[in-house]
């Protein structure tokens, strides 16, 4: 138990670490902007409490955006993916799965359980992140463009990652 | 009493979501702008610290690109040594000169945070209100203008960067001084576009564009940019002029921080018309 606390403590601070000093710093064009700090969040085991997905989302936002001085920002949009989340596993996941101690992952639901997962989740989290950000309807089609080039640089990302660290512990 | 309870039970998700979420939202408001350093101060500007010990580190690799720009900055202020206004430092030397009285001084800062990817970009350099910076000072670097300080705290400034919606900076094409407005219409950190040109003005490609004498912020004739491309639309009164930006946003270093010693009493005394109407 407390062996999974710190395990997930330092995934949480080396996930911010990489967002922050590496992920920011990529600068290919204003129409990519990946923001996969939201693995920690999707990544969270499925039988947790959601008044504990709210929080960790709320705290994992405020970083962020003393971070990117954005006050808000990362906040809001975080909060509501942490939100979404519950709705989505309850459609998405099945009752022993919701029962049982697993997290969503490749390893335990499939490459395209988890791809649909993530994008969904993702394009959520960008599209609040990005509206909120231009603020107007003015440039529609343009932020439009720009959510789903960053949400799809994102899923990329996240997916690379997930594969990386693959557990092929499939028995339960 | 208890249907309350389990009411409250029940939808407490909801009850906390929305919670939460006023709370971004209020935050979102409350500090976007000008109060910007408040929500710095409350994190207790772990970030920035944090950012300039990274920076400390990053500095290193792009020593020699840094060194370069100083090089070719100092050979540039030489050649105007007889005009020149700039101080090292944050210390501001000052002139004794009956006829030409010093109206600007300068602060040099390091650039510890930047982004230039998103819509609405923020700067953060290493000097604060401890050296002297206030909120609407003008920064620049040694190609050309870089943006507007928003908030300060005692180490750090964020200062709104031109690349950023909120930004519009008073500029002038230098050969016939005509006004516009540079704006960023959000797609490329090299190129922003010059807004409310009268259609009527003469310009061609590679026309210098500086600032202009209207704004509080830059001195007259600091450097913008120069027109890339330039048109008409046909139900428009203004040119549509894109420019191509002599700062390099995306590897900023040193800026300057601009004082207008001169800039209160300009204010104020404009602030006296806006009461006469």
């Amino acid at each position: 138990m407390i062996i999974d606390l710190i395990t997930y403590f330092l995934r949480f601070i080396g996930i911010l670490f990489l967002q922050i000093l590496i992920v920011n710093n990529i600068e290919l064009n204003t129409y990519i902007n990946p923001f996969i700090y939201v693995i920690f969040i999707l990544g969270l085991p499925v039988n947790i409490k959601p008044w504990k997905v709210l929080v960790i989302s709320f705290i994992t936002g405020v970083i962020m955006d003393s971070f990117s001085s954005t006050p808000g920002l990362h906040m809001a949009a975080t909060v509501f993916m942490g939100y979404l989340r519950g709705f989505y596993l309850k459609i998405a996941a099945s009752k022993e799965d919701l029962e049982g101690n697993i997290t969503p992952s490749i390893s335990q639901k499939g490459p395209i359980w988890f791809l649909f997962y993530a994008f969904i989740l993702v394009l959520a989290h960008h599209f609040f992140l990005f509206f909120l950000e231009v603020y107007s309807f003015r440039e529609f089609f343009r932020t439009v463009m720009r959510i789903i080039l960053s949400t799809t640089f994102s899923v990329a990302i996240i997916m690379l990652g997930e594969l990386l660290f693959y557990k092929s512990v499939k028995q339960r | 009493m208890r249907n309350l309870i389990f009411f409250l039970y029940k939808y407490y998700t909801f009850l906390l979501f929305f919670a939460l979420e006023m709370f971004s939202f209020i935050v979102l408001y409350r500090y976007n702008n000008y109060q910007k350093a408040n929500f710095l101060n409350f994190t207790g500007g772990v970030a920035s610290q944090f950012y300039e010990t990274v920076n400390n580190t990053t500095n290193y690799f792009s020593l020699r690109e840094i060194n370069d720009s100083l090089m070719s900055e100092n050979a540039r202020l030489r050649g105007q040594m007889l005009n020149a206004y700039y101080s090292d430092g944050f210390t501001q030397t000052s002139i004794n000169d009956t006829f030409y009285k010093q109206q600007y001084s300068y602060i040099s800062a390091n650039v510890v945070n930047n982004s230039v990817t998103l819509r609405n970009n923020y700067i953060t350099i290493d000097k604060g209100a401890l050296h002297g910076i206030k909120p609407d000072m003008g920064v620049i670097s040694s190609n050309g203008v870089v943006g507007i300080v928003t908030s300060v705290s005692n180490h750090f400034s964020t200062i709104r960067s031109a690349l950023n919606s909120n930004t519009k900076i008073s500029c002038m094409i230098k050969k016939n001084n005509a006004f516009g407005s540079l704006e960023w219409n959000g797609d490329d950190p090299t190129y922003s576009s010059l807004k409310y040109v009268n259609k009527h003005v003469p310009v061609t490609s590679n026309d210098e564009i500086v600032t202009s004498n209207y704004s509080t912020l830059f001195p007259q004739g600091i450097s913008v940019g120069k027109v890339y491309s330039h048109s008409i639309e046909a139900d428009e009164n203004f040119h549509t002029i894109k420019v191509e930006l002599h700062t390099n946003f995306s590897e900023l270093k040193n800026v300057y921080v601009i004082r207008n010693i001169l800039k209160e009493e300009q204010q104020a005394l404009e602030a006296l018309n806006k009461s006469d109407n």
